[in-house]
């Protein structure tokens, strides 16, 4: 087939949500001299339009499903369930903003038009048939999420946070289009079904498939935080501002699994035999690390930076397992772990107060008697995060060690479920601050929750419930996207 | 057709409006919404579900909705009814209708009354899931329901810190049995392709031997951890911290039971697995003993009672481990009541002492609480298996079977019963005899805290005539094998009662220096046991002190490497010297960091490169 010059219709609905995404990024910037000075919460408005329709053309997008330009890009269930994901957290991400972005005086339309270029990245990351739409799409992702992290240019934590995360990330990313490049050289072609036909030739060279994988690996784990190269989590999630934190511990992250899911469930997964042991180690790795450091932590933003990464041990856990139950899981998994991550920051948003200046575990103290109503939100994003039935945190770890064990990871699934037993004993630490001791300082000077605040915790609270009692919806649909369109 | 789901929500629904609306309510009101709905249920359990007749092939089953269906793997909210759930169902329902009456008295003037009621309907909700469930997922979601609430009522007291961390403890402890249990039904799920129980025990009989063993050993552990045995016993004494109530319904009567009737409920898989029966009744046992000399030394009324509830509880894991799966359960009910009782009075007590629970400051209070004495009188018979009493029934039972599996664990039984007796007795001539040792004047309880206790004192003296369980449930459980004449079993066992009634007698009435004497003469024997054999010092050193250190010292040190942490308070201080900045930051982490990216992705490429060459 000649690749025609003027694309299809069908072509330009199948990347429809992030034209959106980028169109609306691009009308900030050109409105941001005639509104910035008078209107500053309209670019959160704007922001938020533009996300609800992405959603809308998401939805839309996903009735005439194929490949699109090419076959660069793929409507499938696996890319709607992701762009659904990683735009609700956009959503989420707005909402956490409005009233930070006030607090500390900072310009909105850039934030907020960075915003919309990151998620439009990870929605063509999520939706790439081909390595290099792929790496375009996260390079999109990661170039404004750099600038995110240090979005307020005064304060030196945003400074550290946003050099490391930039200096390593690129690092890492090298790494990946090394990967790239090789697999390029090995099977002549960086679309996905193509390589795995490639691989499955029997001249196959496997040992430089696996190379390429291993490099490919680095860089992937790099993005979603698995040990080895997890290190930089926590101190980004630290020091950049918070909802910048809450956006990039969710949505680059669950897009990042998604193209390691797609690249590893389909065209390497001829040579599995060799990347699973690797990931094995990654995942309970990720897991121990996480859990056993997140254990000391004194400042809320830290540990949950900690408890990040112990979360992509799980998802790693799914992985590990191969299978379409475990494909699944580690979908179902980031939902649930979007919702109650991005919850527990918007507490931290919340009671931060101006230059963030009650980030400290001690700072929750007596919380409960000052605002209930937040202190019982964070409790169920805890509960969920523990792994409490009736919560998304618990179905979800339920279904990744279920897909294990169906796959004989007896081991992992073992030392998995005893370091969830530990993690139990950090997230308990938050809730007997905030319920059993007395008000602290950082409760005196406590705001009454913002309407947006309360939007970024009511919405993930019904959501983490709905995932733990009625999870069939989102699991029925993930489970049909997790076949890859076989 | 029973509407079995009202029995769960209305005691939700009591959690909801108390929970919710609570800080705004009259007592009045909060005490109709915490009491009605529990009662409502106990009556809707009590005379429309129990006394119908329709119970197709002896249980009632009811599927609400279909929670997980995904591929093979199919999970309802499904409930069932036989005769072993409506059991727990009367037990869980009428002695915590008992129990929240009680408790509308003795929380009167504590603060954050309503919180407290809503936190114990929530309790009642999340058990009655427990026993009701028809597969092993909907039951975990009431055992770890249960054990948050518990949680949340020890650390009632918060401005306690031993309240708080009593709660912390009894959370992390059963995380670690809640593990096993985890496992447990991973490899049900994988072995047997569902989780329900009737799915499961259809085909359990023709497993191998070794899954069903290793199925029921995870059990146990989960077991351990909420039924408090050995080694994970440790719990329960500190969560005598909660208030009273809590104590009497989740800390004697139900909840910590759950073990025991899980274990039951997966009877068909234990029978099939004697290695595990084996150890099960093993641990029972040392539990039982074990508890049972800790529970001698005490001063602390309810620490005794608490200590004695984990023998007691090590006595119905015997039953079960030696195949009296019904001895087991007959116990467990006998146990509810006159347990539920001690700890009601030992409240009362408490309350006559003006909050004081050492018993070396009471003494002489039959004359002032005579009721409460005499009720207490009752449950110490009862426990003390004095003939006649529901104790004697139940515990007869279990050591008969013992006898038939093994004449050496009907022996420590005995041996335990003496103590048990021992030490009971102990606690009720400390209290009540002698002259009062304490401060301020003792008073009587209030008729709404002696009305309950008085059922539970009949229900303690005439349970085990009343009901009797084994002839209950015998189509459920396996015929127990031939039993001896067990008239002289019976003999002996009633003998250590009375021989620890008396001795008791003799040192805490008659020869008040003996005990002393007794003491002393034991010197550092008696020291290990009165410090509880040290064994939460023990674990302290082998286990939580290793885990906070070697991740503050290997994982902070060498892993965690932030410096944003130092930077925090230096704001806008320094923040335009970016030059500096950068110096410092390039001087340390990001070198260190890219390192860690590049030696790891070495070894990463090289085992990549290794597998592949190996296939």
């Amino acid at each position: 087939m000649p690749a025609s010059f003027s694309p299809s219709p069908d072509d330009l609905l199948r990347f429809l949500p992030e034209t959106i995404l980028i169109i609306g990024g691009t009308l900030m910037m050109l409105l941001d001299p005639f509104l910035s000075a008078k209107k500053p919460k309209m670019f959160g408005h704007i922001s938020l339009v533009a996300f609800v329709a992405a959603l809308f053309a998401t939805v839309a997008a996903n009735g005439v499903p194929g490949p699109a330009f090419s076959n660069l890009l793929i409507v499938d269930g696996f890319a709607t369930y992701f762009r659904v994901l990683v735009i609700s957290i956009g959503i989420f991400a707005v909402f956490c903003s409005y009233h930070y972005l006030d607090r500390e005086k900072a310009e909105t339309s850039e934030y907020h038009a960075l915003l919309l270029f990151s998620v439009a990245g990870q929605g063509i990351m999520v939706a790439s048939n081909d390595l290099i739409m792929i790496f375009i799409g996260l390079e999109i992702s990661s170039i404004a999420s750099y600038v995110l992290a240090g979005y307020l240019r005064h304060d030196r934590r945003n400074n550290e946070a946003a050099l490391k995360y930039f200096l390593l990330g690129s690092f890492a990313t090298g790494f990946l289009l090394y990967g790239i490049a090789l697999v390029y050289g090995l099977s002549g072609s960086t679309k996905l079904n193509e390589i795995q036909k490639a691989l499955a030739a029997p001249d196959a060279s496997l040992v430089m498939a696996g190379v390429a994988a291993a490099l490919m690996i680095v860089g992937l784990a790099f993005k979603v935080s698995g040990a080895p190269f997890q290190m930089w989590a926590p101190d980004v999630y630290q020091g950049a501002p918070a909802p910048v934190s809450a956006f990039l511990a969710t949505a680059p992250k669950a897009a990042a699994f998604a193209i390691f899911l797609r690249i590893f469930m389909t065209g390497f997964q001829q040579i599995a035999a060799s990347w699973e042991p690797i990931i094995w180690v990654m995942a309970l790795a990720s897991m121990c690390v996480g859990n056993f450091a997140a254990l000391t932590q004194k400042n809320v933003k830290r540990m949950l930076g900690y408890s990040s990464i112990a979360h992509a041990g799980y998802i790693l856990v799914a992985l590990t397992s191969r299978s379409e139950i475990g494909t699944t899981a580690a979908m179902f998994y980031l939902a649930a772990y979007a919702l109650m991550n991005i919850g527990a920051f918007a507490v931290v948003i919340h009671i931060g107060g101006k230059g963030e200046k009650y980030v400290r575990i001690d700072d929750l103290a007596g919380l409960a008697k000052k605002q209930p109503f937040t202190a019982a939100m964070l409790t169920i994003f805890l509960l969920s995060l523990i792994g409490v039935p009736l919560t998304g945190g618990f179905f979800g770890k339920f279904y990744i060690f279920r897909a294990a064990i169906e796959s004989n990871l007896t081991w992992l699934t073992i030392l998995g479920l005893l370091n969830s037993a530990v993690a139990a004993y950090y997230y308990l630490r938050l809730l007997v601050v905030m319920y059993m001791h007395e008000p602290s300082e950082a409760s005196t000077v406590l705001e009454p929750l913002t309407p947006g605040l309360r939007t970024a915790l009511v919405l993930p609270a019904i959501g983490t419930v709905l995932l733990g009692v009625v999870p069939n919806f989102v699991l029925g649909f993930a489970r049909n996207a997790a076949t890859f369109g076989k | 057709m029973f509407k079995l789901w009202l029995i769960p929500l209305l005691p939700f629904l009591g959690f909801l409006i108390n929970g919710i609306f609570g800080r705004k309510l009259p007592k009045l009101v909060i005490n109709a919404v915490a009491i009605g709905s529990v009662v409502a249920s106990f009556l809707w359990v009590a005379l429309v579900v129990g006394p119908s007749t329709d119970w197709g092939e002896h249980k009632v089953q009811a599927h609400y909705f279909t929670w997980i269906q995904s591929g093979n793997f199919n999970v309802g909210w499904d409930f069932a009814v036989d005769k072993l759930t409506m059991i727990m169902l009367m037990i869980v329902t009428g002695i915590g209708s008992l129990i929240h009456i009680y408790a509308t008295s003795y929380m009167d003037h504590e603060g954050g009354y309503y919180r407290f009621f809503a936190y114990l309907n929530l309790f009642m909700f999340f058990m009655l899931n427990l026993v009701l469930a028809a597969n092993y997922l909907i039951l975990f979601v009431g055992w770890e329901g249960v054990g948050l609430c518990s949680y949340l009522l020890i650390g009632f007291y918060f401005h306690k810190k031993s309240a708080t961390n009593a709660g912390n403890k009894a959370f992390i402890v059963n995380r670690v049995g809640d593990f096993g249990f985890a496992l447990a039904m991973f490899l049900v799920f994988i072995n047997f392709g569902t989780l329900n129980f009737n799915g499961v025990f259809a085909a359990a009989p023709g497993k191998p031997v070794e899954t069903l063993t290793a199925i029921a050993l995870l059990m146990l552990v989960g077991a351990a951890g909420k039924s408090a045995q050995i080694p994970l016993y440790v719990w329960l004494p500190d969560a005598m911290e909660g208030p009273t109530p809590v104590s009497a319904l989740i800390h004697a009567a139900t909840m910590v039971t759950a073990g025991v009737y899980m274990c039951s409920r997966s009877s068909v898989i234990f029978l099939h697995a004697p290695a595990a029966m084996q150890v099960v009744a093993l641990i029972g046992l040392a539990t039982a003993v074990f508890a049972a000399t800790i529970g001698i030394t005490q001063y602390d009324i309810k620490k005794v009672f608490a200590y004695s509830t984990v023998s007691q509880l090590g006595y119905m894991f015997l039953g079960v481990g030696v195949g009296a799966f019904s001895a087991g359960i007959w116990h467990l009910m006998t146990h509810a009541f006159f347990k539920a009782l001690l700890f009601l009075g030992a409240g009362s007590v408490i309350h006559a002492c003006h909050g004081e629970q050492d018993m070396r400051q009471m003494g002489g209070l039959r004359k002032y609480a005579p009721w409460t004495c005499l009720v207490l009188a009752c449950g110490s018979l009862a426990i003390a298996g004095f003939p006649g009493t529901s104790g004697f029934f139940s515990k007869d039972a279990i050591l008969t079977a013992a006898y038939a599996h093994a004449p050496w664990m009907f022996w420590v039984g005995v041996v335990t019963a003496g103590m048990t007796a021992f030490y009971v007795w102990r606690a009720f001539w400390m209290t009540f005899w002698g002259d009062y040792r304490g401060h301020g004047k003792p008073h009587e309880s209030s008729w709404v805290m002696l009305a309950p206790l008085m059922v539970l004192a009949v229900l303690s003296l005439a349970g085990g005539f009343l009901f009797n369980v084994p002839e209950m449930l015998k189509d459920m459980f396996p015929e127990h094998g031939e039993v001896p004449e067990e008239h002289m079993l019976m003999a002996i066992s009633v003998a250590a009662g009375l021989i620890g009634i008396a001795l008791s007698w003799y040192m805490y009435v008659v020869n008040t220096e003996l005990s002393g004497k007794i003491a002393n003469a034991l010197g550092g024997v008696y020291r290990l046991v009165n410090d509880k054999y040290r064994v939460d010092e023990a674990y302290d050193a082998a286990i939580v002190e290793p885990i906070i250190h070697g991740s503050s010292a290997v994982l902070w040190k060498t892993i965690d490497q932030g410096v944003i942490d130092g930077a925090v308070n230096g704001i806008g201080a320094r923040a335009q010297n970016v030059g500096g900045l950068l110096r410092r930051i390039q001087s340390g982490n990001i070198r260190s960091y890219a390192t860690w990216v590049l030696a790891g992705s070495v070894v990463v490429i090289i085992l990549m490169g290794i597998a592949g060459g190996v296939r």
